[in-house]
């Protein structure tokens, strides 16, 4: 098992901050977008050294979606940033028909996705956004692991033309990837190459995947673990690659076991190369107020619930 | 001969498409976009630069929105009357293959299109992002959004009401269908939209009213509230309108909303209108 070292913890959505503020420095198109969460998405620093380009909407999400659609016309590449309850389901129609469907160059960006913000509890945790984004025709989902590719996928979609939903979080978590990396929108990450099983894990998950693998190699298991950054467009192709060694995977998100990643990889198993699988997710409930350790202990998202699904999924290979 | 009797013929002809082309596609919203017909007419084919050779980003022209998205016969048809797009193309509104969508869209790839609309209340919005873009661009040209009155119920319309002023979009000018008129019968029966006017000065708006169906009246009330850029404050146009106006048997009902006529309503209608610059 590859060794990640790591010498801090960080949270993803200062990854984002911080790409937004070198955006700011090297693309005088993007503009930003915030509904009364400029301390919580980290938009400080690009608020302070882009004042004419940043835009205080207020408690109106659906009205910063739509203004976000509205500035495209005039060349400007809007990034709009709330928590991602806010970003996704309370503003569907105004992302389906202004962005969408209308084909604008927007980015909805996302923070405090997930169980992991933790004590707000369910009304702010959402777990169908993933879902919701990844059906709208035209739209790119992506979902980085920690906060140099937060960072670096950040920088990269204002190069990228047409609409982007980009999901992080709020926990500090180990930063584990190159800060110099280069993010290739839909192009897999291989974490660990290994023989026996594929783990393919999003976001926060692929941390935990790299610690499931830890163990597994200890109990004998050679996992090979892909981080899918890009849910859509996904990278079928390294999926099917890897799953034609290994024979057996374990998807891993935090994110309700419907509409999210393990869906999309199932799909194209199932189409291509059916093979057993196991779903490391939410089992199709809310969350709650809890410690963001806490929850995904009991919604069933740590190290080791990755480590019972594969050995469940091995038993499954012929 | 007056002033209007350019536009006035203009009108006409348009409006003709506007039947024709519900009729043709036995489905659509003919009462809106004949009450509307005339702003349309004043704004393409005399108040706004704009450039049939149609540029998505619409630097340096002046952008006018459709938020009731259903009223698309009308949009269309001017467009097409501008050049943006072959007249004959009307008559595919509404079919399989057409990018003449029953609500319009850039999707389809029309010129003259920018933003999908059929949904409501989010058109004001849209505005007030193209209008903040222009005053980061230097841009001087105005934004214009048409709304219809029963639309005026969405939650978001008001949030956009909210913004404009606060950030100070001068460069921004709504208009209200005021019909009067919607689906289930009269705004103020379905919900009551009390006093528009006020409500909008409340929210920190240049208000003015007109008669949609007056051009001089129109025009004169349109150069106002241009002349109210370098105040900081948007202005909204409250536009009386009748509801399939031109069209005897339309009129001053809601009946006509979302209803194409017959053969024979057809006929009785084309003797209306004149036909101005050759039918499609």
């Amino acid at each position: 098992m590859k060794k990640y070292p790591f010498t801090e913890k960080k949270d993803t959505r200062s990854g984002f901050g911080d790409g937004m503020t070198e955006l700011g420095k090297t693309n005088p198109n993007v503009v930003a977008l915030c509904a009364d969460l400029t301390p919580s998405l980290k938009l400080n620093d690009f608020e302070n050294q882009n004042p004419e380009r940043f835009f205080q909407i207020g408690i109106a999400e659906a009205n910063m979606i739509s203004i976000a659609a509205g500035m495209t016309i005039g060349g400007k590449i809007p990034f709009t940033a709330t928590f991602a309850n806010f970003s996704t389901g309370r503003v569907y129609d105004q992302i389906r028909q202004s962005v969408a469907y209308s084909d604008k160059n927007v980015k909805i960006c996302a923070s405090h996705a997930g169980l992991t913000l933790g004590e707000d509890g369910a009304t702010h945790q959402i777990l169908e956004d993933i879902g919701l984004m990844k059906m709208l025709p035209g739209m790119t989902v992506i979902n980085p692991c920690d906060y140099n590719q937060t960072k670096a996928a950040t920088i990269a979609i204002a190069d990228h033309k047409g609409p982007v939903y980009l999901r992080f979080g709020r926990p500090a978590l180990p930063v584990f990837t190159a800060p110099d990396q280069k993010f290739e929108i839909g192009k897999a990450w291989m974490v660990n190459e290994g023989k026996d099983v594929t783990i393919i894990a999003t976001g926060h998950m692929v941390w935990e995947a790299i610690l499931a693998g830890e163990k597994l190699a200890e109990l004998g298991i050679d996992a090979e673990i892909i981080n899918i950054h890009t849910i859509k467009p996904l990278d079928e192709e390294a999926i099917l690659k890897s799953v034609g060694k290994t024979g057996c995977v374990v998807t891993a998100e935090e994110h309700n076991i419907l509409g999210g990643l393990g869906e999309s990889v199932a799909r194209v198993l199932a189409s291509n190369l059916p093979t057993p699988i196991e779903f490391v997710a939410v089992q199709d409930t809310f969350g709650e107020s809890g410690t963001p350790d806490q929850l995904m202990e009991k919604y069933g998202l740590k190290d080791r619930h990755i480590v019972e699904a594969v050995q469940r999924v091995i038993k499954k290979k012929k | 001969m007056s002033e209007y009797t350019e536009l006035k013929k203009v009108a006409s002809q348009v409006r003709r498409d506007i039947v024709r082309m519900v009729h043709g596609a036995k489905g659509g919203h003919p009462g809106g976009a004949l009450g509307c017909t005339d702003l349309l007419v004043l704004l393409y084919f005399k108040l706004m630069k704009h450039d049939k050779n149609f540029k998505m980003d619409g630097i340096g022209e002046d952008i006018f929105y459709l938020s009731n998205g259903h009223i698309s016969a009308v949009l269309y048809s001017v467009l097409a009357r501008s050049g943006y797009f072959p007249v004959a193309e009307l008559a595919t509104h509404r079919k399989i293959n057409s990018r003449l969508q029953g609500h319009p869209t850039p999707h389809s790839h029309l010129p003259g299109v920018r933003m999908a609309s059929g949904s409501l209340g989010q058109g004001l919005s849209v505005g007030c992002g193209t209008a903040q873009a222009k005053k980061l661009n230097k841009d001087d040209r105005f934004v214009y959004v048409l709304m219809g009155d029963g639309e005026q119920q969405e939650g978001q319309v008001w949030e956009a009401a909210m913004y404009a002023p606060h950030t100070k979009l001068d460069n921004l000018i709504g208009f209200v269908d005021y019909n009067g008129q919607q689906i289930d019968g009269p705004c103020d029966k379905v919900m009551s939209l009390g006093d528009l006017g006020a409500k909008y000065k409340a929210f920190g708006w240049n208000v003015l009213s007109c008669d949609g169906h007056d051009f001089a009246e129109l025009e004169k009330t349109i150069l106002k509230a241009q002349a109210n850029k370098g105040t900081g404050v948007p202005t909204m146009i409250l536009m009386k309108s009748e509801m399939g106006a031109g069209v005897d048997y339309m009129m001053g009902s809601h009946k006509w909303h979302g209803t194409a006529p017959n053969d024979a309503e057809l006929a009785s209608a084309l003797t209306q209108l004149l036909e101005t610059s050759g039918d499609y």
